[in-house]
């Protein structure tokens, strides 16, 4: 055994004991040591990554003194050490990037406990990408549940505690459905680890006793982290939460979060119920319809707004949609679209709502559409992010998005009914994307009309002393979108290795 | 012949004229004109009853109607599915129920001398599935956090509504109640009793039912109970808000360290040195009885803080 393989538990561990410091220290000090801890964590990650990879091997940890279905367990594997990394990569990003909103917007005395809020929220995604054990699993729901809700009413402003009301509800309508399963689960298998739970349920299954509660078990599992990521008809949450939060928080809220519950889905498909059992119950169609539903319905959601961040807020309901579409279609190779799609959406939406948190800021903060007009004239580098964001969602050769598009439409090829659903999603839902992220670029990269200045200032000296910070950050973004769309092989030989060991 | 108007001014065709000429746009009162939302954290959302009215009493009301009418139907059906469920769910308490497997049977027999607690309840939470435990004390602690961000109040100093508001009520002693003698009296001679029984829970955790969290909450509701006899000035003498982060702190720092401890050696495989002493004993049971004492202060804490922060945004 090599010594990497404490790495998983060190990273949960360190994350939560960096929470619990912060909470003692002032607002600077607790920001050195969350960007640390992220440092670390990359790297123990990694670590993770390139042992599993190298050796081929997937590991199971015991957290205490007592074996599997005794004790609590973590497991990793390719996938899981992958998600791990590149989580955390996009959590450190978007911390960099929104450092100087975080300060200027939380009240000075309450800046260490945002920073408490991304540790445990931390810990918390990497609890549930690397867990083997079902009650662990829901614990940690509940942690990311909770600081999700801190992070969006941390401004303290009423739009801010309006989501945050409206978020703490719909989610924990999720959370009470996943215990709810999670209990029903308990009860007629008698385990909470995945890997003797999973022996279990292929007995209930054999024998056809116990069917129907193991049916609603998987409704039940299926729809509540199904509302907690936002999937269509519960996704009314979504663009107030998304819109009103400090940028740093929109960008951690949409690209990580919502993903991190859809892991866990995707991880109790594959480890409890078997994918196979999954197939025959049908949950997977409903799945697929109301995945549909939501890339159509999210963008036409979209195309209404105004504002630019609520905008793409509506956007990542229709993202969302894609990836449940993904799952819906019942194949492995649907599956691997799924989690590629979920790894150029993190990439791209944390990049869209950094950069348009800086353009924002370089028409003093307005945020309607028609003020936005030349903007990307004044800040030229959020401007170019924004424009490879969008142009990564609409789907534009290159960038990740067409990639994930293209997945999407060969993994439709393997099954005959639903092929001509997501063929004809895709080409609505793409169409309707351009509209409004290419309206909205044409409208930052609009001429200054006759006798127009190009409105309000935007002089160097007055930018924060974190534009070196974004900058960097913008251009790492693009460059892992970049990465994502030109080396989308080697991703998917990992994505395809980690799904196998499941 | 029609009839001379006394209000010529509000009338429908002077309404008209106005709009003709252009001095007056007729829907100026009918129509909701939102001004752009701005992101200015001084601007709340403001729902004028105005527009409140007029939303609720149009058409708004029967969609109202059909999606209270729609949401009972919904939850219904739900309901009755779960109870439908049940039916198929295996009987209570029957001894052939999946639930007793191995795994309860390796708490019951082997819990003892595993762990060294006679409460195998305690043994099971705290020393088998210590983990899970220890992100059930995270979620009081983050909880904690959300509500010291949604209504600490932090800046006493300056001049704000706010701020004005507070002294007038604090003159008021609207807070805190009247020297209420039978309360006092009272609470002179519970209090002491609930601490020492809380503290008892929480020692005999390992031993009699109970635990850190049971005993935690006895503790809290005791000093909830002291300042409601004796108001903030009493407390405050000995628990402030720095004395809430230092034993939050050490508690949630002794018991992280303390459990990465045995986790790191017990997924090694190396012994952990903790000894398990005499089941029964008040020393005994390794870890158990510290964590029991750190899940305790830990509860306390919260309960405390939660009453101490809604009742007026501080310690």
């Amino acid at each position: 055994m090599s010594f990497i393989v404490n790495f998983p538990f060190f990273s949960i561990i360190l994350a939560m004991f960096s929470g619990i410091i912060s909470s003692a220290l002032n607002g600077k000090w607790a920001k050195r040591i969350c960007i640390l801890m992220l440092g670390i964590v990359l790297g123990l990650s990694a670590c993770v990554l390139y042992y599993t990879v190298e050796t081929g091997t997937q590991f199971t940890y015991m957290m205490g003194h007592f074996p599997a279905p005794w004790g609590n367990e973590i497991r990793a594997g390719v996938l899981e050490g992958f998600m791990a990394t590149f989580f955390t990569l996009i959590m450190i990003l978007s911390v960099l990037s929104g450092l100087g909103r975080i300060f200027s917007d939380v009240e000075p005395t309450k800046v260490n406990l945002f920073f408490v809020l991304v540790d445990m929220m931390m810990s918390s995604l990497l609890a549930m990408i690397y867990t083997n054990d079902l009650f662990t699993g829901y614990v940690f729901v509940e942690i990311n549940t909770i600081a999700t809700c801190g992070m969006i009413m941390i401004r303290q402003n009423g739009h801010g505690i309006l989501a945050a009301i409206r978020y703490f509800v719909m989610s924990q309508i999720g959370s009470g459905l996943f215990l709810i399963g999670i209990s029903l689960l308990y009860d007629i298998t008698g385990q909470l680890l995945m890997v003797p739970a999973r022996e279990e349920v292929e007995h209930i299954i054999s024998t056809g006793a116990y069917m129907t509660p193991f049916l609603l078990v998987i409704g039940l599992i299926s729809i509540g982290l199904g509302i907690k990521s936002g999937l269509y008809p519960f996704h009314s949450w979504i663009p107030d939460t998304y819109g009103y939060a400090t940028p740093a928080a929109s960008a951690i809220l949409s690209s990580l979060v919502s993903k991190g519950y859809i892991i866990l889905l995707i991880k109790i498909f594959y480890r409890v119920i078997g994918f196979k059992n999954l197939f025959q119950t049908h949950i997977l169609d409903i799945l697929f319809v109301f995945g549909i539903i939501a890339m159509i319905m999210g963008s036409i959601d979209a195309i209404r707004q105004r504002d630019a961040r609520r905008m793409i807020a509506c956007s990542s309901v229709a993202q969302i949609g894609y990836i449940y579409m993904g799952i819906g279609l019942g194949t492995e190779a649907g599956m691997v679209a799924s989690l590629f799609h979920i790894l150029t959406h993190a990439a791209t939406k944390a990049m869209l709502f950094l950069s348009v948190a800086s353009l924002y800021e370089a028409v003093e903060g307005k945020t309607d559409y028609d003020s936005l007009r030349g903007v990307g004239y004044r800040n030229k580098l959020a401007g170019f992010t924004f424009l490879v964001g969008s142009l990564s969602m609409v789907g534009f050769p290159m960038l990740s998005g067409f990639v994930s598009k293209a997945f999407f439409a060969s993994a439709a090829l393997e099954s005959s009914t639903k092929m001509y659903f997501t063929w004809a999603a895709l080409v609505i839902s793409t169409t309707l994307n351009a509209t409004y992220f290419l309206r909205m670029v044409v409208n930052i990269y609009a001429l200054p009309q006759e006798g127009e200045s190009v409105r309000g200032h935007y002089f160097l000296e007055e930018r924060s002393p974190y534009t070196k910070t974004n900058g960097f950050v913008s251009i790492a973004l693009i460059g892992l979108n970049l990465f994502l769309g030109m080396f989308s092989n080697h991703v998917v030989d990992l994505l395809m290795k980690g799904l196998s060991m499941f | 012949m029609s009839r001379i108007r006394d209000d010529y001014d509000n009338s429908r065709w002077r309404k008209i004229e106005d709009w003709i000429k252009g001095e007056k746009d007729p829907m100026d009162d009918t129509m909701e004109i939102r001004r752009p939302l701005d992101d200015n954290p001084d601007t709340d959302v403001q729902i004028t009853e105005e527009s409140l009215e007029r939303t609720t009493q149009r058409l708004y009301k029967y969609v109202n109607r059909a999606y209270n009418l729609f949401s009972v139907c919904f939850c219904i059906t739900l309901v009755t599915v779960m109870i439908w469920c049940i039916t198929f769910m295996p009987a209570f308490g029957d001894g052939n129920n999946p639930v007793n497997n191995e795994v309860s049977q390796r708490y019951i027999e082997k819990g003892l001398e595993e762990t060294g607690a006679t409460n195998f309840v305690t043994g099971m939470i705290l020393d088998y599935r210590a983990f899970d435990t220890f992100g059930e004390s995270c979620v009081l602690f983050i909880s904690t956090i959300c509500v010291q961000i949604l209504l600490r109040h932090d800046d006493k100093e300056k001049d704000t509504v706010v701020n004005r508001e507070l002294t007038r009520l604090e003159n008021d002693r609207l807070f805190e109640p009247k020297n209420d003698l039978i309360l006092q009296k009272v609470s002179c001679v519970l209090v002491p009793i609930i601490f020492i029984f809380g503290i008892y829970i929480i020692l005999n955790g390992h031993l009699s039912p109970g635990g850190g969290f049971s005993g935690g909450a006895v503790i809290g509701a005791g000093l909830i109970l002291y300042l409601n006899a004796f108001g903030f000035k009493k407390t405050e003498r000995f628990f402030t808000d720095r004395t809430f982060r230092v034993i939050t702190l050490s508690a949630l720092s002794f018991y992280c360290i303390a459990k990465s401890y045995s986790f790191y050696t017990g997924a090694n495989h190396l012994e952990s040195g903790i000894p398990l002493g005499t089941p029964g004993a008040i020393l005994s049971s390794g870890l158990i009885l510290p964590l029991n004492i750190c899940v305790g202060l830990i509860v306390a804490c919260t309960m405390y803080a939660f009453y101490a922060l809604f009742r007026k945004g501080g310690f």
